[in-house]
C-alpha cells in the first residue's frame, strides 16, 4: 500500500475510534481530498468534524490548540511545511508553552501535519524541510512518517503525549510503498526505531541514522556502498524526531552517519550527533559524519535542486570518505 | 455562492492591436504550459491564469515603469502584460539559459526588474506596503495582486491598516474567481472584501466587466488618485478561473466549469472583430509555439548569469 493511502487510512480508523477528534486544514474536504489526497473521504464520512478552513495558517493552529484545550483533539494540515512558518507562534508560544507555562500540566493534544521536502521542482517555498526550526522547543515533540511505521499507532502515542507534536510526511515518500525494501535487507521494530540491516552480513562498517523521508535515497546508497565498495552498512529510522529517542545497536558502532534532509546549520542531525557523542565517546574512531542539504535555498528547476537536497549518491561519497 | 458573472456582451470599445496581442499571448502561453505538462516536459507545478488574462492587461497601461509590481502563484499574466518576454519566463518555467531568475525561483518566484512574485500568500502585501512608503510621494505605487483567498491570511489586514494609516500609494488588486484551489469563496470568506476595505477606511473600487477600455477609464482616475494623494485602493475584479488550480486538479461540478468556461472574454472579443481576432490569435498562437520550440531546444541555466 501507498504511503499516502496508508496515512489516509490510518486517520479513517482514527477518527471512527475516537468522536473527539477533529481535522482541519485547507481543501481537505472532499472530493479534493486535501493538495496530496491524504484526507481523501474524511470529509463525507465525519461531517463537521473535518473542515476545509480559509488560507489561515496561524488561525488554523490556534483553533486546533482550542479545541485541544477544551477537551477534543485536533489534527491540523499544513498544506506545505513551508508555510507552518506562518503558524510558528500559536504551535511555539501556545501550544508548546500552555502545556507547563501555567504552573500545572495542561494538556494539548493537538497533531499539525506538515508535508515536507523537496525533489518535486515546487521550488523554493514549496520545498523546504522545516524541522531544524522547531527542535528544543520546550512541550513541543517531533515526528515524521516513515516507510516502516504504522501510522495509526503514531497517531495514537502523539495523542498520548498530551502535549502538541508536528507530524512531518515527506512528499516524495507519498507515492512510495509501505514496507518495501530491497531484497538485500531486512527491517526490524526495536523500541520503535526502524533497524534495516544487510542480510546475513557481518559487523556494520557504518550505521546510517535517518528520518522517513530519506530512507529510499539511504538504502540506494547503502546498496551501492555493499555492491560496489564493499562496505556494510545499517540503518536506523525513529519515527520521533525530536526528543531524540534512544536509537538502538549503537554502542560498538564502528562508525556513524546522520543524514538529514534540512539545509545545513542548527539542523536535526546535528541533535542527534550531540545526543549521541557523550553516550559513544571513547569508542568512535572518528566524528559523527553529518550528511544535510546544501546550505541555499531549494531551486525550482530539477537540475538545480537535485544539487542541493541530499541524494543518495552524496551519501554514498560521505561514508566512503568518512572510512577511507 | 459568490455570483461573479461578468455580463455576457460584446465588448464596447475595440481592443487596440496591442491589447490583442497581450491578451492572446497570456491565453497562448498559458496553453502551452498545460500541453508541456501534459506531455511531461514540465517539472513541479504551474498556475495558469486563463480566464483571468484580461485584468492585467487593462492594469498594464494605468502602470508607470517606476511602479513597483507584486504578484502571487498565478503570475504568469501579470509579468507578461508588464513584460513582453515569454522566452524569458518560460526559460525561468524550464530551468533554461536565459531564465529570468536562473531558474532557482521557477514559476512562482521571480524578481525582474520592478516586478516580484512570491508563492507564499499573503505575503506580498506587507512588503508591497513597505516599498510603497518608499515610493510615496514620487508619483509612482506599489501594486499587488491577490486571491480571494488570500483574504484568509491575517498579513493581509495589518498591512491593510499600515498601509491606510500612513497613507502610502498601494493598489491593491484582487482577482476574485470565486475559489480558492478547491473551496469556493462561500465557504471560506464571512463577509465581502469591500465591507473589510472600508474598515480600514481604504476606497474599494468593483469591476464586473472585461471589457479593457471600460475598465480603465473607470480606474484611470482612482488610480491617479493613489499616486496624488498618496493613499491605498483597493480595485476587486469579479473574475472567472476556467482551467484547475494547477495542473489536473479541477473537483468543481461539471456545470461551474462550463459556467466558467461561458464567461471567457476570449469568444466575445473574437466575435467583435473577427477577422482581425483571427489574425492575431495566429500571429500569438505561432509565437508561442516558436517560443516553446526556442527555448526547449536551449541548455539548463546556471544561476548567477541570470539575465
Ligand atoms: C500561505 C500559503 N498557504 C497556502 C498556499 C497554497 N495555495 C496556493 S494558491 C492557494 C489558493 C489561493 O486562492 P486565491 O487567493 O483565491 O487565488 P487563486 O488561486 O484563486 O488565484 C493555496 C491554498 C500558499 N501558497 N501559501
Ligand atoms: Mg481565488
Amino acid at each position: 500500500m501507498r504511503v499516502s493511502e496508508h496515512l489516509n487510512r490510518a486517520l479513517h480508523d482514527l477518527m471512527e475510534s475516537d468522536p473527539s477528534i477533529h481535522l482541519l486544514g485547507e481543501d481537505v474536504s472532499d472530493p479534493y481530498g486535501g493538495a496530496f489526497k491524504v484526507t481523501r473521504g474524511l470529509s463525507s464520512r465525519f461531517g463537521s468534524r473535518v473542515r476545509s478552513t480559509p488560507l489561515s495558517e496561524g488561525a488554523i493552529a490556534g483553533v486546533g490548540a482550542g479545541l485541544a484545550l477544551a477537551g477534543d483533539k485536533a489534527i491540523v494540515e499544513i498544506m506545505f511545511a513551508d508555510f507552518v512558518a506562518l503558524a510558528f507562534d500559536q504551535i511555539t508560544n501556545f501550544a508548546a508553552k500552555s502545556t507547563s507555562m501555567y504552573g500545572r500540566p495542561v494538556p494539548v493534544p493537538l497533531v499539525v501535519r506538515c508535508p515536507t521536502g523537496g525533489n518535486r521542482g515546487y521550488g523554493p517555498t514549496h520545498s523546504q524541510n522545516p524541522q531544524k526550526h522547531f527542535i528544543g522547543v520546550p512541550g513541543l515533540s517531533l515526528f515524521e512518517m516513515t516507510p516502516f511505521h504504522d501510522a495509526g499507532e503514531l497517531f495514537t502515542r502523539m495523542f498520548g503525549l498530551g502535549g502538541p507534536c508536528l507530524f512531518f510526511e515527506d512528499k516524495v515518500l507519498y507515492t512510495r510503498q509501505m514496507h518495501q525494501v530491497d531484497d538485500l535487507f531486512t527491517v526490524e521494530l526495536v523500541d520503535d526505531v526502524a533497524r534495516v540491516r544487510v542480510d546475513g552480513a557481518g559487523w556494520p562498517d557504518c550505521t546510517l541514522v535517518t528520518h522517513g523521508g530519506l530512507v529510499h535515497r539511504t538504502l540506494d546508497a547503502m546498496r551501492a556502498l555493499l555492491l560496489e565498495d564493499d562496505l556494510v552498512c545499517e540503518l536506523l529510522v525513529p519515527a520521533q524526531l525530536y526528543p531524540v529517542p534512544h536509537l538502538p545497536g549503537l554502542d560498538d558502532a564502528s562508525h556513524v552517519c546522520v543524514v538529514d534532509d534540512a539545509t545545513e546549520g542548527g539542523t536535526w542531525a546535528a541533535e542527534v550527533a550531540t545526543v549521541l557523542y557523550p553516550r559513544l565517546w571513547g569508542r568512535l574512531r572518528r566524528p559523527i559524519t553529518l550528511v544535510n542539504s546544501a546550505d541555499g535555498v531549494i531551486p525550482a528547476a530539477p537540475h538545480l535542486e537535485r544539487e542541493v537536497l541530499v541524494q543518495a549518491d552524496g551519501i554514498r561519497a560521505a561514508v566512503r570518505e568518512a572510512l577511507s | 455562492m459568490i455570483v461573479t458573472a461578468a455580463p455576457a456582451r460584446s465588448p464596447r470599445h475595440l481592443v487596440t492591436d496591442g491589447d490583442l496581442r497581450s491578451l492572446l499571448l497570456i491565453r497562448h502561453f498559458e496553453r502551452a504550459l498545460l500541453r508541456l505538462f501534459e506531455q511531461g516536459v514540465l517539472s513541479g507545478t504551474t498556475h495558469t491564469c486563463l480566464g483571468q488574462e484580461y485584468i492585467p492587461v487593462a492594469l498594464s497601461a494605468l502602470l508607470r515603469d517606476d511602479d513597483f509590481v507584486f504578484s502571487n502563484h498565478r503570475g504568469h499574466g501579470h509579468f507578461l502584460a508588464r513584460h513582453p518576454d515569454p522566452h524569458g519566463l518560460l526559460a525561468e518555467i524550464m530551468g533554461r539559459e536565459g531564465a529570468l531568475c536562473g531558474g532557482v525561483g521557477g514559476s512562482q518566484h521571480i524578481y525582474h526588474r520592478r516586478f516580484l512574485s512570491t508563492g507564499v500568500q499573503g505575503e506580498s502585501l506587507p512588503v508591497a506596503t513597505g516599498v510603497a512608503l518608499k515610493l510615496a510621494g514620487t508619483g509612482a505605487l506599489a501594486c499587488a495582486y491577490i486571491g480571494d483567498g488570500t483574504w484568509g491570511e491575517g498579513a493581509v489586514y495589518e498591512a491593510l491598516n499600515m498601509a491606510s494609516l500612513w497613507r502610502v500609494p498601494l493598489l491593491v488588486v484582487v482577482e476574485h474567481n470565486g475559489i480558492a484551489q478547491s473551496t469556493p469563496t462561500s465557504a471560506q470568506m464571512a463577509g465581502t472584501i469591500a465591507a473589510r476595505a472600508a474598515a480600514f477606511g481604504i476606497r474599494h473600487h468593483h469591476v464586473a466587466s472585461d471589457d479593457v477600455d471600460e475598465i480603465r477609464r473607470a480606474l484611470a482616475p482612482l488610480v491617479d488618485a493613489v499616486r496624488t494623494e498618496p493613499s491605498p485602493l483597493v480595485v476587486e475584479f469579479a473574475t472567472h478561473r476556467l482551467g484547475p488550480h494547477s495542473k489536473g486538479d479541477d473537483t468543481r461540478p461539471p456545470e461551474e466549469i462550463r459556467r466558467a468556461r461561458e464567461s471567457d472574454w476570449y469568444d466575445r472579443y473574437a466575435e467583435a472583430d473577427p477577422e482581425r481576432f483571427a489574425r492575431i490569435d495566429a500571429e500569438q498562437r505561432e509565437l508561442v509555439e516558436r517560443v516553446v520550440a526556442e527555448v526547449s531546444a536551449r541548455p539548463h541555466a546556471r544561476p548567477g548569469g541570470a539575465a
